[in-house]
């Protein structure tokens, strides 16, 4: 029962670094941009819902919508403001602002919620009214599975197949795939290249809402720096199952997921971060453009 | 005089500004004119332009980006205060021992370079950094998993892979003294840096890197940075060339981090993570890629700059970071540029082909 217990802790811990990846990898395959600035997004997700809860007082749910509007117009924000005036600009140019934005953010953040860790009640208590854990049970009570990490695993799912169908079936998400794919061609096709990178941002920054808030309920301390370590980790998973691929995002989330947990429980504790990364690089060196990527040939 | 190529006075130039604030900062320190808290920048400020300059090798003059150069800092002041701490008793002089510690830390350094550049120069673009970040984040844990101790009958090392072990596991005799305690990482570390080595290791880096650039070698590894393909067609070796510099290059910043741990009597691994290494590819590309004084200059005023705004507490990483996507978006998108082509109108155009 322990290796199930830890494959699921892993798998709902994946779940949450791919809803992360999944906003990494969008801006990549469109803008072509390492958004380092993403996991502080999670990380002003968390405390706008934190807000909501202390002090409008509204429940965990609205919450959550309350955090995903202000991520989204942020998102949209950070992107009109730092990097639309830099689309021709050395990709360099653009890494070093991303890393002004996440400072920018982060010190935001401290300046206004203090360095000392806020107590965050998670969005599907741990304990219901009666004390006992709130928990789905298995095989006669061996094996129990949090609702929330139910529910996060759930919506991991759901966003998956709606970004799925959205990119492959919509006008807009057709659009994205064709500025992703050749940016001039699409803008002389009528599309709006612009804007419809803000789209990307905003739907990438909405997904990092729904990830601090899933992030804050596993993990219920939140930090000007809670978004880091696991907006490095997702960048990590999107480049894992391949950059810019939607169902790599979630290969390589759930992956990283799994392999941390194992790597927590039957290898060290402290060499767990040590075991994912090097996985990354044997899995980098077997296939460079991840594991879904696809190989793009150079032309001379 | 004026039969000197130009890029021979500008290196010139370099090494008199140096060493002309060398000078400077001397004759300050004679006359008591820096405080407490600047007289402790010193040798920071040296170890930080000098792993500019290192990283500026791999990112501006190699052209592959590196988001895990802290890793070989650490790699090198680890291993500096092993050596200087253990040879204490037997090298009486600081100097030597100071001298020693950062030879055998670039050496060290320039190793886990080798080692590390087999895999990751075979990648490229955003893939190569994210291993490159990958490797710094393995090499920091790696440390902080180490326990080191030093007795007469030599060191004595425990890698405390599952958090169990502690100093006991060492097997000293009583005499021995313990250099690096896992997680809590270097304590009683004897500071023997001083500024002038920082200036004299700023020299040297200077030299090597600025004589490199303009060797055959610096010139095959700049024609792969500018077209790999074509470079390749005219028969430079890519692995070898790019291999010679990303190892010079960790070795230089071994060294930085072989003056750095020496800096302090007390050292954590975590020291050495993304951030500083984050922190160090801001001093490159606002110096300038490929350009030496341009990062000499950033790594000096970036560095001191926070450290002075510290009256505004909370507020100065703010300030910051607000300057650091002003400089950003004001050098390098439309806008910003036809600002800069108004105010400096004789600047001549380059254009890109």
């Amino acid at each position: 029962m322990g290796f199930l217990s830890y494959l699921i802790s892993g798998i709902s811990l994946g779940s949450v670094y791919a809803i992360i990846a999944l906003g990494y990898t969008m801006v990549y395959g469109i803008a072509k941009m390492l958004n380092f600035a993403h996991g502080d997004v999670i990380m002003i997700g968390g405390y706008m819902s934190f807000c909501g809860m202390m002090y409008l007082g509204v429940n965990g749910w609205l919450a959550l919508a309350l955090a995903m509007v202000v991520c989204t117009v942020l998102g949209i924000l950070i992107e009109g403001l730092a990097y639309r005036p830099l689309r021709q600009a050395a990709s360099l140019a653009v890494l070093i602002t991303a890393i002004g934005v996440s400072y920018f953010l982060q010190n935001s953040a401290l300046l206004i919620f203090g360095a000392t860790p806020k107590v965050y009640q998670p969005l599907i208590p741990l304990m219901n009214a009666a004390g006992e854990p709130n928990a789905l049970k298995l095989f006669g009570g061996q094996l129990s599975i949090s609702y929330i990490s139910l529910f996060t695993m759930l919506s991991c799912i759901v966003i998956m197949i709606a970004l799925t169908w959205f990119t492959g079936h919509t006008k807009l998400g057709k659009a994205m795939r064709a500025c992703s794919e050749d940016k001039d061609a699409a803008r002389l096709m009528g599309i709006s290249v612009d804007k419809t990178i803000s789209l990307t941002f905003a739907i990438g920054s909405a997904l990092a809402a729904v990830a601090g808030v899933l992030l804050c309920s596993f993990n219920p301390t939140l930090m000007p720096t809670t978004g880091s370590m696991p907006g490095i980790r997702a960048f990590t998973a999107a480049v894992f199952g391949g950059i810019g691929s939607i169902p790599g995002a979630l290969l390589g989330g759930l992956l990283i997921g799994i392999i941390e947990a194992m790597a927590k429980a039957y290898i060290s504790t402290q060499l767990a971060n040590s075991v994912v990364f090097a996985v990354l690089i044997v899995v980098l060196l077997v296939r460079p453009a991840g594991l879904l990527g696809k190989r793009m040939t150079e032309k001379v | 005089m004026n039969k000197l190529k130009k890029h021979t006075k500008v290196d010139f130039a370099t090494y008199l500004g140096v060493i002309a604030a060398w000078g400077l900062v001397m004759l300050a320190q004679s006359q008591h004119w820096l405080g407490r808290s600047t007289m402790g920048l010193l040798v920071p400020i040296c170890c930080y332009v000098v792993m500019a300059i290192s990283l500026n090798l791999t990112v501006g003059i190699m052209g592959e980006l590196s988001l895990g150069h802290a890793g070989f800092m650490g790699v090198g002041a680890f291993t500096g205060v092993i050596v200087s701490q253990s040879l204490a008793v037997s090298v009486a002089s600081p100097t030597l021992r100071l001298v020693l510690a950062m030879v055998i830390g670039a050496v060290l350094a320039g190793i886990t370079g080798f080692l590390i550049g087999i895999p990751v120069l075979r990648l490229r673009g955003d893939y190569l950094a994210i291993v490159t970040l990958a490797f710094g984040e393995i090499i920091k844990e790696l440390i902080t998993c180490l326990i080191v101790g030093h007795d007469e009958n030599g060191l004595h090392i425990v890698f405390n892979y599952n958090g169990l072990k502690g100093a006991d596991d060492l097997n000293m005799t009583p005499a021995g003294k313990i250099i690096i305690k896992g997680a809590q990482g270097a304590t009683g570390t004897e500071t023997i840096a001083t500024f002038t080595a920082g200036v004299i290791l700023i020299l040297v880096a200077l030299v090597i890197v600025l004589n490199l650039i303009h060797s055959r070698t610096g010139r095959a590894v700049m024609a792969l940075r500018d077209n790999r393909i074509a470079a390749e067609s005219v028969g430079i070796p890519v692995t070898r060339y790019k291999m010679t510099a990303f190892v010079i290059s960790a070795a230089i910043a071994g060294s930085a981090g072989a003056l750095y741990g020496l800096n302090y009597s007390n050292l954590v691994a975590s020291k050495f993570d993304f951030n500083t290494s984050i922190l160090v590819l801001v001093f490159v590309v606002l110096g300038g890629l490929g350009n030496m004084w341009g990062s000499i200059i950033a790594a000096v005023v970036l560095y001191v700059l926070p450290e002075e705004l510290r009256a505004l507490g909370n507020l100065r990483m703010l300030i910051y970071a607000v300057v650091l996507i002003a400089v950003m978006l004001g050098t390098n998108s439309a806008g910003g540029r036809a600002l800069f082509a108004k105010l400096i109108p004789h600047r001549k155009k380059r254009e890109e082909v």
